[in-house]
């Protein structure tokens, strides 16, 4: 029987980590996608967090991603309302017309 | 009182020049007359006590500057050469700042042109009265500013700017000879003062300088680079092309300036120098032909001219001409007398021209004038005055000193002596003939101008007219009164050491054989028939001459071909270098690779840079990325080490 141990967590991180930064360098859509391509990366890192807590025994690593999740929970709070506002003065949230950087 | 009669016209001018705003036209005309007149009376009493009392005397002002044992000083010389300068300059100022109330009345800028005329004034008593060569040249260089300004004084002309400039530069063309004279007295004699220079000139005679792998005479090479710069000043042949031009100023400045004082500065200053000529006779014989062939030149190209006022400047060339063979032949008193009586003369002929001028509305141009003599008499009366003076006609002031200066060219009994009474002969017979061309086409024969001008014809006002009749005795009188002193036989105790020499050539004058004596008298009287017949009986005549020899003609008309030949050896070649500094250095080096080549540098390098700013969020995102991967790489490879 195969045992569920550390790299197998860590391995899932990994890959939900890499999908989060694929959501985000590939997504020409959507800024929301952006958005929840983040929180998936965020979440990977809670689970390295946890898994680590577990393995070493220590509770800090769990205390830890308690504040990740408030924090990330701002942040989703955060970005849908600058994305609401964003909304209403440009008409758009496509990801190809939000330039305003360009040189 | 000396220093009152130098200074008195700078202080008009300061005050018309700055306060003119305040004190209006009428203001800036009182105060500038008043002084001038003021001064023109304190040096009739500076004559009286330096001439009449013999009282030669220094006025110390202070000490300019020190340096090593260069000392100049700010000192007023006054000797009989100066006190007749003085005098001359301020009285014929004087008549003209009157005479330009009336003729500048309708001018925009009445109380700049008075300061102008005023500080000219100024300048050229300190040209006069300075004790040392640096006093000299600051009064030099101050006149020749002052003609600038007041050639230019129509600045909304180009003409007149193109004049100015060009009276500038060639002055200073001559000026560099005159500055390097200068600083080669400096080194002869370790001072630049008359004194020290005039009782050292024997210690110094037969000392060489290495020229061009030449040892030539120092005080011959000093004396003629003296002379380059009176050269220029004095409009002689070569130097001459900026006075003609310089008549597109105000005709009282041509009268003040460019007749009757300004331009005998360099008369003046050679004679000034004799004692230092004196001892370079083959610089004296240089300035002898130069003279000859300025004052035959000057007078051929008057016979052609068309323009009043250019035949004018053309015969105070030719005049100029006759005072530097003067001092060629050592007849300095001569050339002064000359300088004297010709400001009178001259500056009558041109204030008289200006009276034209204002009668028939600004026409400058002979061809369009003729018939007014009746409705202008005084203006008629007038420039027959002053051509009588001109040509030397008996007992007219000209008369006595053009004779005395011919006499004296014979008198010097030299090859250039010859060649100077010859030239000056001729001369005297193209004189008289363009001076009565002048009349004849000016005042007689049918109108030429249209109806419109002519029933404006009129007699200038009393204002322009009162400083006319002063010139007009001056112009009659000066002569016989001044020969017994300035040439005749009070001429020791007159000039009483201030011009050097024994003049021979003077003494020899005065026992010329009759017909050298009468000959000037003749030709002059020949040249009067000659313009009578051609002008007035056989109107046709001039024309047909023109047309025989078409070339002669247009060899005069066009000035010898000065102004072109310059034109095409230094002008355009000096346009052409100019061109290519500018385009070649200034432009593509200086400003391409400075500051247009660092700009466009910037330019290029910042869009270059502004291209990497996709202004997508995803590409920064990418770059922190790859950034900290690459970071961290870094950083666990060199733990790893």
């Amino acid at each position: 029987m195969l045992e569920i141990g550390l790299g197998h967590y860590l391995t899932v991180a990994a890959i939900l980590f890499t999908l989060g930064i694929f959501g985000i360098f590939l997504n020409r859509k959507n800024v929301i996608v952006i958005l929840m391509s983040i929180e998936l990366m965020l979440l990977a890192v809670n689970i390295n967090l946890i898994a680590f807590s577990a393995h070493l025994n220590d509770l800090v690593g769990q205390v830890f991603a308690m504040f990740v999740l408030t924090v990330a929970a701002a942040e989703a709070a955060v970005g849908l309302a600058i994305l609401v506002v964003y909304f209403r003065n440009r008409g758009t949230i496509a990801v190809e017309d939000i330039d305003v950087l360009k040189g | 009182m000396e220093a009152a009669a130098v200074f008195l016209p700078l202080l008009g001018a300061i005050t018309a020049g700055l306060f003119g705003r305040f004190i209006g036209d009428r203001g800036a005309q009182i105060v500038t007359c008043a002084c001038l007149t003021l001064a023109a009376v304190f040096s009739i009493f500076v004559f009286a006590d330096v001439v009449v009392q013999a009282n030669i005397h220094d006025v110390g002002i202070f000490t300019w500057f020190e340096s090593g044992s260069l000392k100049v000083d700010w000192a007023l010389h006054f000797d009989s050469l100066t006190a007749v300068m003085l005098c001359v300059v301020t009285i014929v100022s004087a008549a003209i700042h009157v005479y330009s109330i009336g003729y500048m009345e309708h001018d925009e800028s009445v109380p700049r042109f008075f300061s102008y005329l005023s500080l000219f004034t100024f300048f050229m008593l300190m040209l006069v009265t300075a004790g040392n060569l640096v006093q000299l040249f600051f009064g030099w260089e101050g006149v020749g500013l002052c003609s600038y300004l007041l050639i230019g004084f129509w600045y909304d002309r180009p003409s007149a700017n193109a004049a100015a400039i060009k009276a500038f530069i060639v002055n200073r063309i001559g000026d560099v000879g005159f500055t390097l004279g200068i600083l080669g007295i400096f080194a002869l004699f370790d001072s630049v003062s008359f004194d020290t220079i005039f009782g050292n000139v024997a210690g110094v005679e037969g000392h060489t300088v290495r020229l061009l792998g030449y040892d030539v005479d120092a005080l011959t090479v000093v004396c003629l680079l003296l002379f380059t710069g009176a050269m220029g000043k004095s409009a002689q042949i070569g130097l001459h092309t900026w006075l003609p031009d310089a008549m597109e100023g105000p005709t009282p400045v041509s009268a003040l300036i460019h007749a009757a004082t300004m331009v005998t500065a360099g008369v003046f200053m050679v004679a000034r120098m004799s004692p230092l000529f004196e001892h370079a006779p083959f610089a004296l014989e240089v300035v002898a032909v130069i003279g000859a062939t300025t004052a035959f030149f000057g007078a051929t190209v008057g016979t052609t001219q068309n323009d009043i006022k250019r035949v004018i400047a053309y015969s105070t060339v030719s005049q100029l001409g006759y005072m530097f063979f003067a001092i060629g032949v050592s007849a300095y008193s001569a050339a002064i007398f000359h300088v004297m009586t010709h400001a009178f003369f001259k500056a009558l002929l041109f204030l008289g021209a200006g009276s034209v001028i204002h009668a028939m509305s600004g026409e400058q141009d002979m061809r369009r004038m003729g018939g007014i003599w009746r409705m202008i008499p005084l203006t008629w009366a007038i420039m027959w005055i002053g051509s009588l003076a001109l040509a030397g006609i008996p007992f007219f002031a000209g008369y006595y000193s053009k004779d005395i200066i011919l006499e004296s060219a014979w008198g010097a009994h030299s090859a250039v002596g010859w060649y100077a009474y010859t030239m000056g002969i001729a001369a005297a017979f193209l004189t008289a003939f363009y001076s009565w061309r002048l009349i004849y086409m000016t005042f007689h024969g049918a109108p030429k101008a249209d109806e419109k001008v002519m029933a404006h014809v009129h007699e200038s006002p009393k204002v322009m007219i009162i400083p006319l009749i002063v010139l007009a005795v001056g112009s009659i009188f000066a002569g016989i009164l001044g020969y017994a002193s300035f040439v005749g036989v009070g001429m020791k105790a007159f000039w009483n050491g201030a011009l050097a020499g024994e003049q021979a050539a003077l003494e020899a004058a005065h026992h010329a054989p009759f017909v050298i004596k009468a000959l000037p008298t003749v030709v002059a009287l020949a040249g009067i028939a000659l313009a009578t017949a051609a002008y007035v009986f056989m109107p046709g005549l001039p024309k047909w001459f023109a047309e025989r020899s078409r070339w002669l003609y247009r060899f005069l008309l066009n000035k010898w071909y000065f102004d072109e030949l310059y034109d095409r050896m230094f002008v355009r070649p000096a346009l052409v270098l100019a061109r290519g500094f500018w385009k070649a250095g200034d432009g593509a080096l200086i400003d391409g690779v400075g500051p247009d080549g660092i700009a466009s540098a910037t330019r290029l390098l910042a869009r270059r840079a502004g291209a990497l700013q996709s202004g997508y969020v995803y590409h920064y995102a990418f770059a922190m990325l790859i950034g900290v991967a690459a970071f961290v790489t870094w950083y666990l490879y060199s733990m790893a080490r």
